[in-house]
C-alpha cells in the first residue's frame, strides 16, 4: 500500500473497513482493487491491469485517430501539394494554394459573403436576448410562446431549405403577404444578387434564433430571486437590475453564443448551397471548399482553405477561451 | 399605483439611477413575495402599454415561425391545379387530400429515406452510446500512465469543426471502402461525436465511486462493472445522448451528401434534397415532402420537450 499516492484507495479502503479489505484481497486477483493490485505487481503484464483502461479505449481512440487526426494531419500535408484527389503522386507547390487563397479575388470574395452571416448572428442574438428576457418573467402562454419560438431549430435542414424556397420564390408566401399590404412589385428575394444574401442570412437567423434563444432563458431562470429582491432593496431601476443582475448572470452563456456566432458564420453551408447552391454571388467559403475539391478535384487547394478555415475558428475560440475563461465552446 | 408605476417606467428608460423615486417606491412590495418579485425585475413590461408591446412582440414572433410552417402544411394539401390557381395564403380546398403525400413516399423515394435514416440511426446511436460510456468509464475510472494524454486528445479534437476536415476524411473514408456505404455515415456518427463523450464523463463523475468498488470486493471484473454498473447508472446520460443526437443525424444533410450519393442510399435528408431536380416546379409534392419530414420532429418535440431543452443546455455548455 506505499505506492497509493492517490486520495481513491485510501478513500475506498475506509468506507469498507478494513477486516473486508483483507479478506477480499486474498480472495483472488479480480476481486482486488486497482490500487492495491498496481502496489504489487507494478505494471507486470500478467496481472492485466495497466492493459485494462486500453481495452475500453482502443476502439474510441481509433475512431478518434482515424476520423480526426489523420484527416488533420493529411489537410495539412495536401495543402501544399498540387493533388487532384486521385494522381498516386502529390505534387509539392510550396505556399502556391495559399497564395491563390489570398490574392485570387474569386477565391477570396467568400470571405465577404460572411459578413452577411455575421450580421445575421449579431440580430439573432439581440432577439435572443429580448425573447428571453421578458418570456423570463409572468407571461400568458408562456410555454407555447416558448415552444414555438424554439422549435425552427429542430427542423431538418433541407427541410428549412424548401420552406424557405418556397416562402421566397416569385409569387410566393411573402409576395402574397406583400401584396395585401399593397406591394405590388416585390424584390427578386433570391434571384437578385443585392438581396440574395440578405435572404439567406435571415433563412438562418429564422433557424437558429430558437437555440440561443433556449441557451439565454435557462441561463435567466437560473438567477436566484434573492438576487432581484436585493436589487429591489437597493432601490433599483428595471434598466439597473438588467444591467447588474441579469446581464452578468448570462455574461458566459452570451460570451459562449458569440462565438459560436462567429464560427459559424464562416462555415455557413447547409442553406444557401440547398436553396441556391451558391448562385448569385451567395457561395460560402465551405461551398467553395466542396466545390474546390469534389467538382473541380482541386484537392490541393481545397486542403488549402480548410486549413484556413480551421486556423480561423482556432484563432477565434483561442480569444473566446482568453476573454471568457470559465466557458468551454462546442464547436463540433 | 398607476403613478409610481409610471414614474418607475421613465425611471428606466431615462437611464441608470435618474429616478430618486425608486428607491422608497420599492420597499412596500416586498411582502408580496415571489411573484411581485418577478414583475418588479422589469418594470416598464407591467405597464398597460408594456404590456401591449410584449404581447405584441411575442404574436410577431409566432406569426414569423408558423407563416413559412403552415403555407407549405397548406400546399401539401392542394391539388395540381388547385396549387396553379390559388393564393399561397388560402387554405385547401380538401384537407383530405393525401395524393401528394402518396406521391412524395413512392415516386420521391421518401419510404425508402426513412429505411435508411431508421437503420443508420439506429446502429449510429447504440456505437456512439458504447464508444461514450466505455471512453468515460475507462478515463474516469482508471489511474494510468497515458491518462491525460488521452484526456488532451478528445480535448482538443473538440476544436476542429468536422466541417473544416471533410476534405480529407474523405480520403480516408474511401481508402477503407466504406464510400457509398451506410458505414460510411455510421463510422463517422459515431467516431467524431465528442459532445458525448463529454456529456457521459460529467455524469460519470457524479456516479460515486463506492458503487463499482462494492461490485469489485465481490469478485466482479471490470467489464462486469461496466455493463452492470455503469451503464445502468448511465441511463439519464444515456437518454440525453439519444434524444440530441438522434435529433441530429436525422437532420444531418452534410455526411450523407458528400459519403452516399448513390439513389438507394438516400436518407431523410437527400431524398428530399432530390425533390428539387424532378419535381422541380411542382411545390404541392415537395411540400408535402416537406411536411412529412418534418411531421417525425414535431411529434419527438412535442413529446420530449423538456428533455431537449435540458439536452440542448448539457450539450452546448459542456
Amino acid at each position: 500500500m506505499t505506492s497509493l499516492t492517490e486520495s481513491r484507495p485510501a478513500r475506498r479502503a475506509g468506507g469498507r473497513g478494513g477486516g473486508a479489505w483483507h479478506v477480499r484481497v486474498r480472495g483472488g486477483s479480480a476481486g482486488r482493487p486497482d490500487g492495491a493490485r498496481r502496489s504489487r505487481s507494478g505494471r507486470g503484464p500478467g496481472h492485466g491491469l495497466p492493459v485494462t483502461p486500453w481495452l475500453f479505449l482502443v476502439v474510441p481512440l481509433g475512431l478518434l485517430v482515424l476520423f480526426t487526426y489523420v484527416p488533420v494531419a493529411n489537410m495539412v500535408w495536401y495543402g501544399f501539394t498540387s493533388w487532384d484527389g486521385l494522381d498516386p503522386v502529390k505534387e509539392p507547390v510550396g505556399l502556391d494554394n495559399y497564395a491563390r487563397i489570398f490574392t485570387d479575388p474569386r477565391m477570396f470574395e467568400v470571405f465577404f459573403v460572411s459578413l452577411y452571416y455575421l450580421a445575421g448572428a449579431a440580430v439573432q442574438l439581440v432577439l435572443a436576448l429580448y425573447f428571453a428576457t421578458i418570456l423570463s418573467f409572468t407571461t400568458w402562454f408562456r410555454n407555447v410562446f416558448k415552444g414555438v419560438i424554439f422549435f425552427p431549430y429542430l427542423i431538418n435542414g433541407v427541410a428549412i431549405g424548401l420552406v424557405f424556397l418556397f416562402f421566397l420564390r416569385p409569387g410566393g408566401t411573402l409576395d402574397a403577404m406583400l401584396g395585401l399590404l399593397g406591394v405590388a412589385e416585390p424584390p427578386q428575394w433570391l434571384g437578385d444578387p443585392s438581396l440574395v444574401n440578405v435572404s439567406l442570412a435571415a433563412t438562418s437567423v429564422w433557424r437558429y434564433l430558437g437555440l440561443n434563444f433556449v441557451l439565454f432563458l435557462g441561463a435567466i431562470q437560473s438567477i436566484p430571486g434573492e438576487l432581484y429582491e436585493a436589487a429591489d432593496l437597493d432601490g433599483a431601476t428595471s434598466w439597473q437590475k438588467f444591467r447588474y443582475v441579469i446581464a452578468p448572470a448570462i455574461r458566459p452563456i452570451i460570451g459562449l453564443t458569440t462565438i459560436l456566432a462567429i464560427s459559424g458564420s464562416l462555415s455557413v453551408f447547409e442553406i444557401p448551397w440547398i436553396m441556391t447552391g451558391g448562385a448569385n454571388g451567395s457561395t460560402t467559403f465551405v461551398i467553395q471548399t466542396v466545390q474546390q475539391a469534389f467538382q473541380f478535384n482541386k484537392f490541393g487547394l481545397a486542403s488549402a482553405m480548410a486549413v484556413v478555415l480551421l486556423l480561423v475558428v482556432l484563432l477565434v475560440t483561442w480569444i473566446q477561451r482568453r476573454l471568457f475563461p470559465d466557458e468551454r465552446v462546442d464547436l463540433t | 399605483m398607476t403613478d409610481h408605476t409610471t414614474g418607475r417606467a421613465t425611471g428606466a428608460t431615462a437611464g441608470p439611477a435618474s429616478d430618486p423615486t425608486a428607491g422608497p417606491a420599492a420597499r412596500p412590495h416586498l411582502a408580496r413575495g415571489g411573484l411581485a418579485r418577478r414583475w418588479r425585475a422589469l418594470r416598464p413590461l407591467t405597464t398597460p402599454l408594456g404590456i401591449a408591446l410584449k404581447y405584441t412582440s411575442l404574436l410577431i414572433a409566432v406569426a414569423c415561425a408558423l407563416i413559412p410552417l403552415a403555407t407549405v402544411f397548406m400546399a401539401a394539401f392542394k391539388s395540381r391545379e388547385e396549387f396553379a390557381t390559388s393564393d399561397p395564403l388560402a387554405p385547401p380546398a380538401d384537407w383530405f387530400n393525401l395524393e401528394n403525400f402518396v406521391v412524395a413516399f413512392t415516386r420521391g423515394g421518401m419510404l425508402q429515406g426513412f429505411a435508411n435514416t431508421t437503420i443508420i440511426l439506429a446502429v449510429s446511436l447504440v456505437g456512439t452510446i458504447l464508444v461514450g460510456t466505455m471512453t468515460a468509464y475507462a478515463v474516469d475510472r482508471f489511474d494510468f500512465r497515458g491518462r491525460r494524454l488521452v484526456m488532451s486528445a478528445f480535448l482538443l479534437a473538440t476544436l476542429v469543426p468536422a466541417v473544416t476536415t471533410q476534405v480529407a476524411t474523405f480520403q480516408v473514408v474511401n481508402g477503407l471502402g466504406l464510400f457509398n456505404t451506410r458505414w460510411a455515415a455510421i463510422v463517422l456518427f459515431m467516431g467524431t461525436d465528442i459532445v458525448s463523450i463529454y456529456i457521459f464523463l460529467q455524469f460519470m463523475r457524479s456516479i460515486p465511486r463506492s458503487l463499482d468498488e462494492a461490485a469489485m470486493l465481490d469478485g466482479a471484473n471490470r467489464l462486469t462493472i461496466y455493463a452492470r454498473i455503469v451503464v445502468p447508472l448511465l441511463r439519464p446520460a444515456i437518454a440525453t445522448v439519444v434524444i440530441i443526437k438522434g435529433i441530429a443525424i436525422y437532420n444531418e444533410y452534410y455526411i450523407p451528401f458528400l459519403y452516399m450519393p448513390s439513389r438507394d442510399l438516400g436518407v431523410v435528408s437527400t431524398s428530399l434534397f432530390r425533390f428539387m431536380g424532378p419535381f422541380g416546379a411542382q411545390w404541392e409534392i415537395i411540400s408535402a415532402g416537406a411536411v412529412l419530414v418534418i411531421i417525425p420532429t414535431l411529434i419527438a418535440f412535442l413529446l420530449l420537450q423538456r428533455q431537449i431543452y435540458s439536452g440542448l443546455t448539457s450539450g452546448a455548455t459542456k
